[in-house]
């Protein structure tokens, strides 16, 4: 497949004439080291008839193909992305749930017990001794087994992200990506969304608070986790997470309506953002 | 320069512009079976328009780098002969496909044109090579695509400078990426598609 070295044959080679399936799977896996005249090859090789029959079939194939993998695609849409992210998130939180209870357990009986992953490494290769060691192991087993999960399903969101959303994904990050079009509900309604909004994705809490009145308008949302933001000065950070809700609201729809990569948003918002952290230093 | 047969210049729906005969793709205004060929938002059609001899005509094959929507190659296959498009991304291959759909001599591949082995299983040597990727490393995107062209072939390409770097003077890009280009081609045309198309480069090459 992929990793063969190119042949210099054609991608119908081996296909039966008629066969979409088969040739659909040699157009998309093949190559070739060198281009030939594969109308008149496929011809004097009795594939085709004639040329003409040749296009015709080259034709109902390429078009196969094309639409297959695009079909391929929408199984890692937007939708798929969201139950990525919030599996992620769910795993994460389980495992550390299950972290804190199977230690105050374990502290109970051993001294050495600690919240952290390394003592639930340790306890989940021991050996139980008693009924009560039984259960406890068995628990840090679990919870390694959600953590290599978390790991899996993290790499899912993180390949699904760049294909769903490459501009996005570009700027935010796989992660803030998922998030963004979770909080939203998809793709298209993160795209129909103000850049306002955007900002503000997550900190839902907090606006309402401050629609009811009183509380002060809250100056971003989950676009906090971006180094854009948190790595700003706080009293710059209202500027720097509405520059970057901004490009990152076109960047959604840019996604969602046209699907091209354009690095130009990103080196727009790289400068501004330069500019404003430079406020105030001399 | 006349246009190549299967374009014409004419008036569709009040406005004077090129225009093509096949089924409409994005919207375009048609008439008699007319569809205007839109230069703003076509590369190649403002070359065209300008009288440049880009080498397209009704018999060619045509490789096509960069097909994304189909938006130009639905033109070129309305006048062109065996017309291979590439593109990349998904997204716009999902409408690419829909105009393949109606147009017989139009091939869709889903492939980089970065890694041109991928699809010289399929794509037979070529009367021109038409280039429109908007990525990092255009010339070198033409380089590799000339194992495609035939001797008497032609490129006709369209520099995105933004593409290339976009903090850097797009003039500065351009010379960068046509020096790469020469290493395989012998420019014979270059100029700016302003005011249609910004910081953009149209170039017809042969090859060497």
């Amino acid at each position: 497949m992929s990793d063969d070295p190119p042949t210099e044959t054609g991608w119908f080679d081996g296909v039966e004439s008629g066969d979409v399936d088969v040739g659909v799977e040699a157009v998309r896996s093949g190559a070739s080291g060198q281009v030939r005249e594969w109308p008149a090859v496929a011809v004097d090789a009795g594939f085709a008839a004639d040329e003409s029959a040749y296009y015709e079939q080259l034709h109902e194939i390429t078009v196969t193909a094309a639409r297959e993998a695009v079909r391929r695609r929408e199984g890692a849409d937007d939708q798929q992305l969201i139950h990525g992210i919030r599996t992620l998130d769910d795993c994460l939180r389980l495992a550390n749930e299950l972290t804190e209870r199977v230690a105050e357990w374990a502290g109970s009986r051993d001294p050495d017990a600690a919240v952290d992953t390394a003592y639930i490494e340790r306890l989940a290769d021991r050996e139980p001794s008693d009924p009560i060691e039984e259960r406890l192991v068995s628990l840090a087993e679990r919870i390694r087994g959600l953590q290599s999960e978390a790991a899996a399903v993290r790499a899912f969101v993180e390949q699904s992200a760049h294909a769903v959303a490459p501009n996005l994904t570009a700027m935010a990050g796989p992660e803030l990506a998922a998030r963004l079009i979770a909080l939203a509900g998809g793709l298209e309604e993160l795209a129909k969304k103000p850049a306002g909004t955007v900002q503000v994705l997550g900190a839902e809490d907090a606006l309402f608070a401050h629609l009811r009145g009183g509380a002060p308008s809250p100056k971003h949302g989950v676009i906090y986790t971006h180094e854009y933001v948190r790595g700003t000065a706080p009293a710059n950070r209202g500027s720097a997470a509405r520059a970057l809700s901004g490009k990152l609201a076109i960047a959604a729809r840019i996604d969602h309506y046209s699907g091209e990569y354009r690095p130009e948003i990103e080196a727009e918002l790289d400068d501004r953002i330069e500019r404003i952290r430079a406020r105030g230093e001399v | 320069m006349t246009l190549p047969t299967g374009v014409t210049r004419r008036e569709v729906d009040g406005d004077q512009g090129l225009a093509t005969r096949g089924e409409p793709v994005y919207g375009e205004p048609t008439e008699d079976g007319w569809r205007r060929w839109d230069r703003s938002r076509s590369k190649l059609a403002v070359l065209l328009g300008r009288g440049v001899d880009t080498g397209l005509t009704a018999d060619s094959t045509v490789l096509y780098l960069g097909a994304a929507s189909g938006t130009t190659v639905s033109h070129v296959a309305d006048v062109a002969g065996p017309t291979y498009a590439v593109e990349f991304a998904p997204r716009p291959m999902r409408d690419l496909v829909d105009v393949a759909t109606a147009r017989p001599n139009l091939f869709p591949l889903l492939k980089d044109a970065r890694a041109p082995e991928r699809y010289a299983h399929v794509v037979e040597p070529v009367d021109l090579i038409v280039q429109d990727v908007a990525i990092r490393g255009q010339g070198e995107v033409a380089v590799a695509n000339r194992q495609f062209l035939r001797e008497d072939g032609r490129l006709v390409a369209a520099i995105k400078a933004r593409s290339e770097d976009v903090t850097r003077d797009p003039s500065a890009v351009f010379e960068d990426v046509l020096d790469t280009i020469g290493e395989a081609y012998e420019i014979r045309h270059r100029e700016r598609l302003e005011p249609f198309h910004e910081d953009h480069l149209g170039v017809v090459a042969e090859p060497k």
